[in-house]
């Protein structure tokens, strides 16, 4: 079970949030094919630090990019995501 | 030694003292001519076809841990074939036919038990699915039938079929094949049954690097040394990221958990394995007695093999409300698996841009029903270095290409499945 520190809301329950992607497997509409296939289907699917996009879906519902450590689920350096962010 | 009736007698006879190890021990050697990453069922089995169909000598198979000690000594051992898409009939039903010659073909009781495969219906939409899917599973052949309520309430009579229950069932879909088996014994199965071929399974060996010159691979780097191979088949499952990475590569593939729980062993009381088209929940009962619950996967990309606690209650809640009997058990343990999570949930059998490297996973949360097929067909894409027609959908170029495989047509995410 995880402590999810939404920059908005403060320490929640991992149940309230909703895991997207790794940060890069977002992709943007300027990007060449060849990169839009390499980021969306396929992954590094890293054992240990992963910068990743989750949702406060059943909170704030706001979008938000954390670092967590796939093997230890440490979360270091949540920040929020958006126009102002 | 052949394991029999009279060889049981004997033993028995004897205090059960003398019985031989099942496999030899044996120290690498300097080189091979296929080397498997992974000692699970699927690498098991392919070493075992490698040697048994194919003729191939010089064979071993590197864990690095213990055998079966990932997801195959730790999945809720459902075997079925009822599938949607014709290229999984036809992936999961050669295999099914394999569990069905299983226990002779290695001579190892693997205590496969074809006690019915059944899906819920809950609503006119899940019934409609149900029946396109047994429509789909006849006309590939396979068995399928759509039961009534009455037909389902008889087969299980301690699931809560009244009009008032929270999970209302209006019938279901049987594949009176499917069944379960005995998941350590198929890997000990198979280990044992390919040691008596010459296949060395080396234990504790761990696989840390792969030695590639001019984009050929030419052996693996492991905690117990260098050893040279002129072909190597990767099969470990939920680490199929970190091993790829080896040679360079990224695969369509996250690493996520499933966890699974059991109850005390209790008398029989449910002797078919319940699936639902609209809950993620499984419940079926071991030959020991413990009552197998499953559901959910985490959804997120972990290596931890530790879940939360609300995705086995919500797991709990659904069994309750179907079979409301087993609200007086007491639950005995939780665990959890590391697995492949391809993007349309459908696994891969390819071979990869080094050449001599080979790849079997993404099996997701679903390959151990796979296990002896997987092996029959990753062996023939080993021993011939092209696939076998069956496997031949299975390539990991396919999102590119736009050839997926996605069962319940939900998009290519890996913790949609
Ligand atoms: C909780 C749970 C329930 C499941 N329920 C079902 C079910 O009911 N029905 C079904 O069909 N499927 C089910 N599955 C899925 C099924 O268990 C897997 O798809 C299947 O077991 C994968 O088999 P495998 O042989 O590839 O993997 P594994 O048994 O995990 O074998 C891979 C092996 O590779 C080894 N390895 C990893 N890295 C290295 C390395 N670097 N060097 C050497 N060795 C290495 C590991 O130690 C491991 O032993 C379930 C999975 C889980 C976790
Ligand atoms: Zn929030």
């Amino acid at each position: 079970m995880m402590l999810i520190p939404c920059p908005h809301c403060g320490p929640r329950a991992h149940a309230e949030f909703t895991f997207d992607r790794p940060v890069e497997a977002i992709t943007r509409p300027d990007e060449t094919p060849d990169a839009l296939v390499r980021n969306l289907f396929s992954r590094e699917n890293p054992r240990g630090p992963s910068r990743e996009l989750w949702r406060h879906t059943y909170g704030c519902r706001s979008w938000i990019t954390l670092t967590r450590d796939t093997a230890t689920h440490a979360i270091t350096d949540v920040r929020p995501v958006g126009v102002g962010a | 030694m052949k394991y029999s009736a009279l060889s049981l007698l004997r033993a028995g006879l004897g205090g059960h003292k003398d019985w031989p190890r099942a496999w030899r021990d044996p120290e690498p050697k300097p080189h091979y001519d296929v080397i498997i990453i992974g000692g699970g069922g699927h690498g098991l089995t392919t070493a075992f076809y490698l040697a048994a169909v194919h003729g191939v000598k010089k064979v071993a198979v590197l864990e690095r841990g213990w055998i079966g000690g990932g997801n195959t000594g730790r999945n809720t051992t459902i075997v079925r074939s009822n599938y949607r898409l014709p290229e999984l009939h036809a992936l999961m039903e050669l295999s099914l036919k394999r569990w069905e010659g299983m226990s002779d073909e290695i001579n190892y009781n693997v205590m496969f038990s074809q006690r019915g495969a059944l899906f819920l219906g809950h609503s006119d939409s899940d019934m409609l699915q149900l029946a396109q899917k047994g429509d789909a599973m006849r006309a590939d052949g396979i068995d399928a039938e759509l039961m009534t309520r009455d037909q389902v309430a008889k087969l299980i009579p301690l699931l809560d079929v009244s009009r008032t229950a929270r999970y209302p069932v209006q019938g279901g879909l049987i594949q009176r094949r499917g069944g379960t088996a005995r998941h350590d014994a198929v890997a000990w199965g198979y280990a044992r049954a390919a040691d008596r071929l010459g296949v060395d399974i080396i234990q504790n060996c761990e696989v840390t690097g792969m030695d590639i010159t001019g984009g050929r691979i030419t052996g693996v780097q492991t905690t117990r040394g260098p050893i040279g191979a002129d072909r190597v088949g990767i099969a470990v499952a939920g680490n199929s990221g970190r091993v790829a990475a080896m040679a360079g590569l990224r695969l369509p593939i996250e690493s996520h958990l499933l966890q699974a729980f059991v109850s005390e062993p209790v008398k029989p009381m449910i002797d078919t394995v319940i699936m639902t088209q609209s809950l993620h929940c499984y419940i079926s009962q071991s030959d020991k007695g413990e009552i197998v619950l499953g559901g959910d996967p985490d959804a997120y990309p972990t290596y931890s093999q530790r879940g939360a606690p609300h995705i086995i209650e919500k797991a709990a809640a659904e069994a309750l409300a179907l079979v409301p009997a087993l609200s007086r058990l007491r639950m005995l343990r939780s665990w959890a698996g590391t697995t492949d999570m391809s993007f349309d949930g459908s696994p891969f059998i390819d071979a990869t841009p080094v050449e001599g490297l080979y790849f079997n996973g993404g099996w997701c949360y679903g390959g151990f029903k796979a296990t002896p097929g997987s092996g029959w067909l990753f062996s023939h894409l080993l021993a011939r270095g092209e696939n076998h027609p069956v496997a031949a959908p299975f390539r990991l170029d396919r999102f590119e290409t736009g050839r997926t495989m996605d069962e319940p047509g939900v998009g290519p995410m890996p913790q949609n499945r």
